[in-house]
């Protein structure tokens, strides 16, 4: 084991700075040394898309990166973006249409929608499949989460479903 | 039974105005889930907390020589490594059979291997540490000896002579065998105009919930109590078990159960390892936590399936189906698990075989044998996949050898949506089901014939699609019969405490619990609709038996059929109550009074007569206003247990429209259909999700999944990359109907429908590969189905 190394980050927009392990992976940096819980483990082998988050802008699998890779950047969770409002009307949608059940995919599946809609305002379902592929389901059977995407895609473009 | 979502019985006490029942309403609490601030216990710390992590054995069958610790216990944050033998002092070892289940044998297992291992990925050791990094670790420095013992992996050489037994005490590898003989088989195939014959394999996959399982263990040695956080699916038993197996009496064990990331019947079960988490904590005096990380997922939740099982038709060429024949075969791994057993499926696929169908001629044997895997046991659908598999591709092929289409030989031989009741050959008795209603719907919803046409322009093109049905039955609603009856201490009925808050709010306690199905929210719809009260005002409080009634949990479909008949009843009883109170206060007759959005009313006339939450408060601070001698009881519990019918059986069929590629094997789903008929419908939207989620565990289980053990017992897929389950661009878009037969043994009429999906998924994607493949004359009869096993049943390789 080598020793802690300093990192300083924006972490939803507040300033980090913390003594890190260099093997500590983002996931449990978030989860365990910073609370935040919605940021979800369901592999950590960088499969599943549970741990996805927002590292400058795009996202990422949060278990395939290292705590110390993000010194200097911008980490956006979950938390941050509901805290934001950025993705208050997906997750309206992702209620309508219950397009979550035991919910524990749900935030890296609403931080993956939420950047195929930054991308492309107008997807269709087969591009809003394609895009959500790194993100697994096991309860819904993604219909619904499909569903609700192209609602809120049609509802930022002010189209009626 | 009548077709369509809109039921036609007269509810009394749901039948009101304002009712929730029936009707898409979001489920309560969603927001937490989707702001990332749930609280599942791998979210979970504690004071003083530790983490264990098993040193697992890496061969499936050998004896443990020596287990030297000595440089584990020497690294950095090691609290304790505690061996099989040590942890013995404080856990005793189980043995997972059940009576009613005659002869059904398994060997002590302990929470921790003593001597000797029996499958990769039995634990060895616990390493507790200060994170689980550290443990990890201390892990790597353990130091295990070996001797290695033959496995026995192969499930059809399991019972032979030549074969090991694995525990020499049982006499022989086999668990559990069922014969059952109905009717006249040999003379109905005798004189059948043709018998079909196949042997179908099913492969063994698990239930891969995206949260891993999870239990955090908090003994206060000062309490003599013992605190267990835990994705389970069954707190109270949980409790009991655990209890039972660490020497305390139930009321010294407290079950928690939060947010959990999927169950599906993986976390119905109480696991070896979690059994030690709970000693260790024990033992260690302070709370312990144990996360499984994915690759011990694979290696330890249960397995399921693993079937190999010859089947047999018979018909004649006007499309009678003259009757059934199965011989099944499976392998469980080396233990039978507790306390549920591993007999449970084969059993069910006997009983399940050829259930929608007429005929009475039924011959079944099913063999439940040992082997050196991971155990299987309960996963969603117990069974039902297989019998559907089994009894829907010979009717497919029965049809296809006598050249009838597979919805007309199936309208010939689908049990009479006027026969019920009725018994199937197997003993099942069904109360009221609707296959030829559920076809019919199923036919309007997917234009059967317009995709005949469509299929037959394309083949002329070179493109090969195919349309697959499977009729179904499933077993929701079970009473005691499935495990009360063979001594297992797991409760088949359910309770539910309703209260009046102060301000005129309702709590409300269930001993149902909830894994995302909706348990909440149908509570809450329920209670609402029968008091008259939004549901905004009813809160679900669940999973936490200090705080529920006794109850069994959410598994086997149960939750809306026995804990909501609970919710109904407990309401009803409360309701009652405050009309009670409303009438001492009003100086009125409680019949003349009804309970209408949150305010006492007039029945007659509907006038507001007081509102809620001021009867409320008269009741909790101003009871000396009442009556002399009154006393208001704003609180109410009632229980409920089907009685009369040992399981609700359910129906529905389920379509798929595919195309398969000649070439490379591949198969894309183009469309799915399922109609389901679960009787009264609480919340379509939540019914319909459980089955779009279902369908798409059975697709994977279909297409995808599979645990592949090498002869030597060894998982080699046991990761999430090559371990391939379902993902949103493979998945087709899923169409849903519903027919409505409310089963009569409760008020509400509510059946489950969590099987449903599964249940019918694999095989009308069988059917529909195989009416592709037809023009080839290739069939498969194996699951998942790869594109090799389609290259080869084509000859290409
Ligand atoms: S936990 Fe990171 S991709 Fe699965
Ligand atoms: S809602 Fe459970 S994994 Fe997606």
């Amino acid at each position: 084991m080598t020793a802690p190394v300093a990192v300083s980050l924006t972490v939803n927009g507040e300033r980090i700075d913390a003594q890190v392990l260099p093997r500590l992976n983002l996931a449990d940096f978030l989860r365990e040394h910073l609370g935040l819980t919605g940021t979800h483990v369901g592999c950590e082998h960088g499969v599943c898309g549970a741990c996805t988050v927002r590292v400058d802008g795009d996202i990422v699998r949060a278990c395939l990166l290292l705590a110390v890779q993000t010194h200097n950047a911008s980490v956006e969770t979950i938390e941050g973006l509901s805290d934001s409002g950025e993705v208050a009307d997906l997750q309206a949608a992702f209620c309508n249409r219950n397009a979550l059940q035991c919910g524990y995919c749900t935030p890296g599946m609403l931080m993956a929608a939420q950047d195929l809609l930054r991308q492309n305002a107008a997807p269709d379902r087969a591009q809003i499949r394609e895009h959500l592929s790194g993100n697994y389901c096991r309860c819904t059977g993604y219909h619904a989460i499909i569903d609700a995407v192209e609602a809120t895609a049609l509802a930022r473009r002010g189209e009626q479903p | 039974m009548n077709d369509g979502v809109e039921q036609t019985r007269g509810l009394s006490v749901l039948d009101r105005p304002n009712s929730y029942i029936g009707k898409t309403v979001p489920r309560p609490n969603l927001d937490r889930l989707m702001q990332g601030r749930g609280l599942y216990v791998s979210d979970m710390t504690l004071p003083r907390m530790v983490h264990v992590v098993f040193l697992r054995s890496p061969h499936a069958h050998a004896k443990i020589l020596n287990i030297d610790s000595v440089a584990a216990k020497a690294m950095p944050g090691v609290i304790a490594v505690v061996t099989g033998r040590e942890l013995a002092d404080v856990i005793t070892p189980w043995i997972g059979v059940l009576t009613h289940l005659k002869g059904l044998k398994s060997a002590p297992q302990h929470a921790i291997a003593i001597d000797r291992v029996c499958w990769q990925g039995e634990a060895v050791a616990a390493i507790v540490a200060t994170s689980r990094a550290l443990a990890e670790d201390a892990a790597e420095q353990m130091s295990v000896d070996y001797e290695e013992l033959t496995p026995v992996t192969n499930m059809r050489t399991a019972l032979d002579a030549e074969t090991p037994v694995i525990h020499p005490d049982l006499g022989d590898n086999l668990a559990f065998e069922r014969n059952l003989d109905a009717g006249a088989i040999d003379k109905a195939f005798a004189d059948s105009d043709e018998v079909v014959e196949a042997e179908f394999v099913f492969g063994r996959h698990t239930g891969v919930t995206l949260e891993p399982r999870a239990v955090l263990a908090d003994w206060n040695a000062g309490e003599a109590r013992l605190t267990i956080y835990q994705g389970t699916q069954a707190p109270h038993m949980v409790q009991n078990i655990s209890a039972k197996h660490l020497g305390l009496e139930e009321a010294q064990v407290r079950v928690v159960c939060k947010d959990v990331g999927g169950s599906f019947g993986i976390k119905v079960h109480i696991y070896a390892d979690e059994m030690a988490t709970y000693a260790l904590s024990k033992l260690l005096r302070r709370p312990v936590k144990f996360v499984a990380d994915r690759v011990e997922s694979f290696s330890t939740d249960i397995h399921a399936r693993d079937h190999v099982c010859k089947g047999r038709i018979g018909v004649n060429k006007d499309g009678t189906i003259t009757g059934f024949e199965i011989d099944d075969l499976t392998g469980i791994g080396p233990y039978s698990m507790y306390p549920r057993t591993s007999a449970i499926e084969a059993n069910q696929v006997v009983n399940l075989v050829g259930g929608p169908y007429t005929t009475p001629n039924y011959r079944a044997r099913t063999r439940v044998v040992f082997q050196n895997k991971n155990v299987t046991c309960q996963y969603r659908g117990v069974g039902h996949p297989i019998a559907c598999s089994i009894t829907e591709v010979l009717v497919d092929l029965a049809a296809r050898a006598i050249g009838m289409d597979p919805i007309e030989i199936r309208r010939r031989n689908l049990v009479a949506d006027d026969a019920y009741p009725c018994a199937s050959p197997s003993g099942m008795k069904f109360e009221a089901l609707s296959h030829h209603a559920s076809i019919d719907r199923l036919l309007s919803i997917m234009d059967y014939d317009a995709l005949r046409a469509e299929q037959a322009e394309l083949r002329k093109q070179g493109i090969y699609r195919g349309i697959g049905i499977a009729s179904f039955v499933e077993v929701t609603n079970p009473a005691a019969a499935f495990y009360g009856v063979g001594g297992a201490r797991i409760s088949s009925q359910d309770g539910v405490t309703v209260r009046l808050d102060a301000t005129g709010s309702v709590v409300c306690q269930t001993s149902i619990t909830e894994q995302g199905q909706g348990s909440e929210s149908l509570t809450a719809q329920i209670v609402g609709s029968v008091l008259g009260v939004s549901m905004s005002r009813v809160r679900v409080i669940l999973g936490d038996t200090d705080n529920t009634p006794y109850g069994g949990g959410t598994w086997a479909s149960r939750g809306a059929g026995i804990g909501g008949e609970a919710a109904l009843q407990s309401a009803k009883a409360l309701r009652k109550n405050i009309l009670d109170v409303a009438a001492a206060i009003l100086q009125a007759k409680p019949g003349d009074l009804d309970i209408v959005e949150n305010s006492v009313v007039d029945l007659v006339g509907g006038q507001q007569r007081i509102e809620m939450h001021e009867l409320a408060r008269i009741v909790y601070f101003r009871p000396d206003t009442l009556p002399p001698g009154f006393q208001a009881e704003l609180m109410a519990t009632r229980h409920f247990v089907p009685r009369e019918y040992p399981f609700a059986f359910t129906n529905g069929v389920q379509a798929s429209w595919l195309e398969v590629d000649p070439n490379t094997g591949f198969i894309t789903l183009l469309k799915h259909w399922v109609v389901e008929d679960c009787g009264t419908i609480i919340n379509p939207q939540l019914v319909d999700e459980q089955i779009r989620g279902g369908v798409v565990q059975g697709l994977g289980a279909a297409l995808y999944e599979h645990c592949i053990y090498d002869e030597r017992g060894q998982l080699t897929n046991a990761n999430m990359a090559d371990y391939l389950v379902p993902m949103s661009g493979e998945m087709p878009d899923i169409s849903i109907g519903h027919v409505v037969s409310p089963t009569m043994e409760s008020e509400l009429g509510a059946k489950g429908a969590g099987e449903a999906g599964t249940a019918g998924a694999a095989a009308c994607v069988a059917n529909a590969v195989n009416d592709a493949l037809a023009p080839f004359g290739a069939t498969v009869t194996e699951i998942p189905l790869t594109p090799r096993l389609i290259l080869t049943a084509l000859g290409t390789i």
